[in-house]
């Protein structure tokens, strides 16, 4: 489904970590008061690297998400990207979506891949466009170039949210659940041809989840929060595993070690 | 509309099916349908007034339709129906400048957004031409009460749909315009009018009908602000002269007029953005 590597594995740039999280405390306001939905929580993702956050609904990983692309700011702690605090939004931090309507509906495919590239990395619209076409070509979706959103299904609108992000070829790539509103068999299509993209592209990425499954699968690490608020539990590697893993029993082992530092814990204290 | 491929071997049989499955789809389609309204229509109001035969009362079909024809080449009809849309057309553009103008502060203070709901929940329940005697008053006889009231007829329905439209556009468009950095004049340009725009659509195309009816109204109470009057003063002074067939033109060309500006104007701008989007269907 994906055609060959178009373009290399980008060089290391520096040693500094892509984005950086230090001590990171985030808090809701509610009409009762802030809520505090993470806690003190650390860490790293590399160059290449590909860091999940996996935890129960309401272990805050995706307000993590959401301060990591600048849309929530931090009560304590930092956020940085390449060694700048993050102070807001930007097109170096790109984020996929879980919502279909992430697409713009009065933009063809092709526009909206190339929507980010005019509005905020200054090129020609002939320039994005042709950079958008490669995109949509390389996830499959050659097709539907001149198409709108809404004559998409779900799978090829996400397709086309992936191709937007990547075309913009953002320091770090944000996903928050973005194929957990999709069928089992196109998810499973999907993370395939992410983890394929991923290789080919040696792209950084920031991915939240609360599929086991899904998390041991795409990432290179895995970092486990528990909820109320979301605290650090662990980090594991991950990286062996690959989608020819799935069903084996290495993977099972970790599915479950996984799972059991996840509930086991709580079920214990419950 | 049809699919009449090339065939061979076609039997008598086969080709009748054909015609009445295409006859049958015919029947279907809402063109057909208003056109088959339309003619009992006409029917029933031939057949009525020749029955009652009192062409001061109630002229028939066919005599409202050379009293258009006439009136149109000679008596102003057009002239009366052009004066109208001049008036219509400044006030219209007027009220969505100033509406727009409302919103937009509305859309970022929220006391200026209550107070436009406030003020459009207590003028809605009131008909706008209810308004025309203070606007006689204030502005006296002439295009200035006129506007007045088609301003207020508009201004008001309109703002409403389109703050209504802006506080719809989905969280999902937002977070994608701030992700790319977009902020100020180019965020609103970019994502929020496209996204609002269903809204704004309807809401531009609600104002039309207000204003539309309450000139119409405006004009039976006072027609002349200058030389000529316009579509309402045409059938006040056709009822006046007993002219009937004329009141019945004068009554046909608004709703013509009505008619085109919803059937061409607004659905094709329709078609040719939000329906094509599929954010409308």
């Amino acid at each position: 489904m994906l055609a060959p590597a178009i373009e290399t594995a980008r060089e290391t740039r520096s040693a500094a970590p892509v984005l950086e999280a230090r001590g990171l405390t985030l808090d809701y306001a509610t009409e009762r008061g802030p809520v505090r939905a993470v806690d003190a929580v650390d860490f790293t993702i590399a160059e290449g690297e590909r860091l999940v956050l996996l935890g129960p609904s309401g272990c805050g990983k995706s307000s993590i998400l959401k301060a990591a692309a600048g849309f929530l700011p931090p009560t304590a702690g930092t956020l940085s990207l390449r060694g700048r605090p993050i102070n807001g939004p930007g097109p170096d931090r790109i984020v996929v979506f879980q919502e279909f309507d992430q697409l713009l509906p009065w933009k063809t495919v092709l526009d909206n891949v190339a929507f980010p590239l005019v509005v905020a990395r200054r090129k020609k619209k002939g320039e994005a466009r042709e950079i958008a076409a490669d995109t949509l070509r390389r996830v499959g979706l050659e097709r539907v170039l001149n198409s709108y959103p809404h004559t998409l299904s779900g799978g090829m609108k996400q397709r086309a949210a992936i191709a937007r992000a990547l075309a913009a070829s953002p320091d770090v790539l944000l996903m928050d659940e973005p194929f957990a509103a999709l069928d089992a068999l196109t998810r499973l299509q999907m993370q395939r041809d992410l983890i394929d993209i991923a290789r080919e592209t040696g792209l950084t990425l920031l991915f939240v989840t609360h599929d086991i499954d899904e998390a041991v699968l795409i990432g290179t690490r895995l970092h486990l929060l528990s909820a109320h608020p979301g605290r650090t539990i662990t980090t594991l590697d991950a990286s062996a595993f690959d989608i020819r893993d799935l069903g084996t029993a290495a993977f099972e082992t970790v599915s479950r070690k996984v799972h059991d530092t996840l509930f086991g814990r709580t079920r214990a204290a419950s | 509309m049809t699919d009449t491929p090339a065939f061979d071997m076609a039997s008598a049989g086969e080709t009748a099916r054909r015609w009445r499955r295409t006859a049958l789809r015919v029947t279907r389609t809402l063109w057909f349908r208003r056109i088959v309204v339309l003619v009992v229509l006409a029917v029933a109001w031939e057949l009525a007034a020749r029955w009652q035969s009192n062409p001061i009362l109630l002229p028939s079909f066919l005599e409202a339709f050379t009293a258009f024809r006439e009136a149109s080449l000679n008596e102003g009809l057009l002239a009366a129906a052009v004066a109208s849309l001049s008036v219509l057309l400044k006030g219209y553009v007027a009220a969505i400048v100033i509406a727009t103008i409302i919103v937009s502060i509305a859309a970022a203070n929220s006391f200026v957004r209550d107070a436009l709901q406030t003020v459009a929940a207590m003028l809605n329940p009131l008909p706008a031409i209810a308004l025309l005697p203070l606007a006689l008053l204030w502005f006296g006889l002439g295009e200035a009460s006129l506007l007045f009231v088609l301003i207020n007829a508009v201004v008001w329905p309109f703002a409403l749909a389109a703050l209504q439209g802006f506080e719809g556009v989905p969280e999902t468009h937002r977070l994608v315009g701030r992700n790319y950095g977009l902020t100020g004049a180019a965020y609103v340009r970019q994502i929020l009018i496209p996204s609002a725009l269903p809204a704004v659509i309807s809401g531009m195309r609600v104002g039309w009908a207000f204003a539309w009816r309450t000139l119409i109204a405006a004009e039976l109470v006072f027609g002349v602000s200058s030389s000529s009057g316009g579509l309402g003063w045409f059938i006040f002074r056709a009822r006046n002269e007993l002219y009937t067939d004329r009141v019945f033109a004068g009554l046909a060309t608004v709703i013509l007029i009505g008619l085109l500006v919803e059937a061409v104007a607004f659905r094709g701008l329709e078609s040719a953005t939000v329906r094509r989007w599929g954010m409308l269907r």
